[in-house]
């Protein structure tokens, strides 16, 4: 357990001390936010449309972008940790590969924590309050925090399977690509063209968003939430355990 | 000449070659085109939406300019890089005339711009563009975006010459970003609200696209007052680099 501890330690500082890992993963997505709410608050007059705040309806896609951020810092960590050779160091000691992996995603979900409260406060004082009250903010941080143990486990994976940074960065846009093919922009019922609402559909992302976006617009949807958590916990799951197999490949290679 | 030929190959095969490189310039904006295009298609039924040609028409005039404009801005990166890794200090001291190390960037940054623009244009035909302009309308179009092409790099330039170092990343990037979004990117100008609108009343990147998306269904507008602003952005932005140029010369 003090092992766990000392790693996740060293994950958290290691993480926060960077302020250009953190900044840009708060300050971008607002930026953004408030960009896109502007311009598309016309888009609420649309038939069907669940809110007539844009800025409501969007509030959901940094809590997504954060996490995003936070799988890139994830893999760049880990690939750095591969670099210099520090995981073939913890290689020679007794840890168990979840247990280390656990550790070393730490730090990332501290980040994700500070920005889901970040989100939160923003979400609050700019928009038009949580629909499901204050017991809301809580399960909203809970899912925020699944969210980002998906895509940080996707990062470290990333990394574990090719050891460098660059692969991680230049796997980036890919992670982007399944945040723009969801129902980001409008409900997935509004969305006009077929085969986008298809794949909008069929894509996790637009879960969690809609998870995320039931908390502030509608109040509490069962259905809305149990989707976001299943989608998110899932990935996490199956991007922790391939990140254990790839630590044991790894290992084994060392 | 041959410094130009020479930076210009370079850069391009480097682009070529490092799928770092070229993967996010080209994917990027497709991202942003099938996101937009085909996630939004329903914003064409606002009430005050009137713009003929259809909403994957509309969002391709800003496309067009985003990757325009932002492969000028991965030029700079570019240069930064060149300074960083201490091969641009070599190639100033191998230059006759080092303006030509400029003229070379912005060469990569052309090929760049009209490689992304083509992929793009190809994927929007594909999704439903309509070119309605004719053949004046299409040459003002892609001159424009390649006039944007032009600002961006020489901007960026301009900034990593200065700076020498890859740190100066986001100091080229947000202009960019920022002068592109503060427009009427998704609804036209009528449509926007709050401090976006504000900001796009007097962002000289609303006009141009205006006219973009005028040429883009053969009835442009502004079409005089777009190209004074943008020849002047690439005036001012060539003065710029040329400022950087010969603070690198100093340092050198």
């Amino acid at each position: 357990m003090s092992h766990v501890l000392l790693l996740a330690q060293r994950s958290v500082v290691r993480t926060l001390r960077q302020p250009a890992m953190v900044v840009p993963s708060i300050v971008f997505p607002l930026l953004l936010l408030s960009i896109n709410s502007s311009g598309l608050d016309s888009a609420t007059l649309l038939p069907g449309f669940p809110t007539h705040s844009y800025f409501q309806f969007a509030i959901a896609i940094p809590f997504i972008q954060g996490a995003l951020f936070a799988a890139m810092s994830a893999g760049t960590n880990v690939a750095s940790d591969i670099e210099s050779g520090f995981l073939n160091r913890l290689a020679l000691t007794p840890l168990r590969r979840a247990t280390l992996m656990l550790g070393q995603l730490t730090g990332i979900l501290a980040l994700g924590l500070i920005q889901a409260l970040a989100f939160v406060a923003v979400g609050l004082s700019f928009g038009e309050g949580l629909a499901a009250g204050p017991g809301g903010v809580v399960v909203l941080v809970l899912l925020s925090l699944t969210i980002t143990l998906a895509f940080g486990g996707i990062g470290a994976f990333v990394a574990l399977r090719t050891g460098n940074g660059e692969t991680v960065q230049a796997v980036f846009p890919l992670f982007f690509a399944a945040l723009f093919l969801s129902s980001m922009a409008l409900p997935r019922d509004l969305i006009e063209i077929g085969w986008f609402q298809t794949v909008a559909t069929w894509n996790p992302v637009s879960y969690m968003l809609e998870g995320i976006r039931s908390l502030f617009i509608t109040g509490w949807d069962g259905e809305a939430l149990l989707l976001g958590f299943a989608c998110a916990g899932s990935i996490a799951a199956i991007a922790l355990v391939a990140c254990a197999a790839a630590l044991r490949t790894r290992m084994v290679r060392t | 000449m041959s410094a130009a030929r020479a930076v210009g190959w370079r850069n391009v095969h480097n682009w070529i070659t490092n799928p770092a490189l070229i993967v996010p310039s080209l994917l990027f904006p497709m991202f942003f085109f099938v996101a937009f295009a085909g996630g939004l298609s329903r914003v064409d039924s606002i009430p005050g939406f009137d713009y003929a040609a259809g909403y994957t028409t509309f969002i391709y005039g800003f496309v067009l300019l985003q990757a325009s404009t932002f492969g000028g801005v991965f030029t700079g990166f570019s240069v930064a890089r060149d300074f960083e890794s201490g091969f641009a200090r070599r190639m100033m001291l191998g230059a006759t005339h080092r303006s030509g190390i400029i003229a070379g960037y912005w060469v990569s940054a052309l090929v760049r711009s009209v490689t992304t623009v083509s992929v793009i244009t190809v994927v929007a035909l594909l999704a439903g563009l309509e070119l309605n302009g004719g053949g004046i309308d299409l040459l003002g179009l892609y001159t424009l975006a390649l006039l944007m092409n032009a600002f961006a790099m020489l901007f960026g330039t301009g900034v990593a010459m200065r700076l020498r170092t890859m740190q100066a990343g986001p100091l080229i990037q947000t202009p960019a970003f920022l002068i592109l979004f503060l427009a009427p990117v998704w609804v036209p100008y009528d449509l926007l609200t709050g401090w976006v609108q504000a900001a796009a009343s007097v962002n000289p990147m609303t006009l141009v696209l205006d006219t973009e998306r005028g040429f883009l269904v053969g009835d442009p507008t502004k079409v005089l007052p777009a190209f004074a602003v943008v020849t002047l952005l690439v005036a001012v932005s060539l003065l710029w680099a040329r400022g950087g140029l010969r603070s690198a010369e100093r340092a050198a």
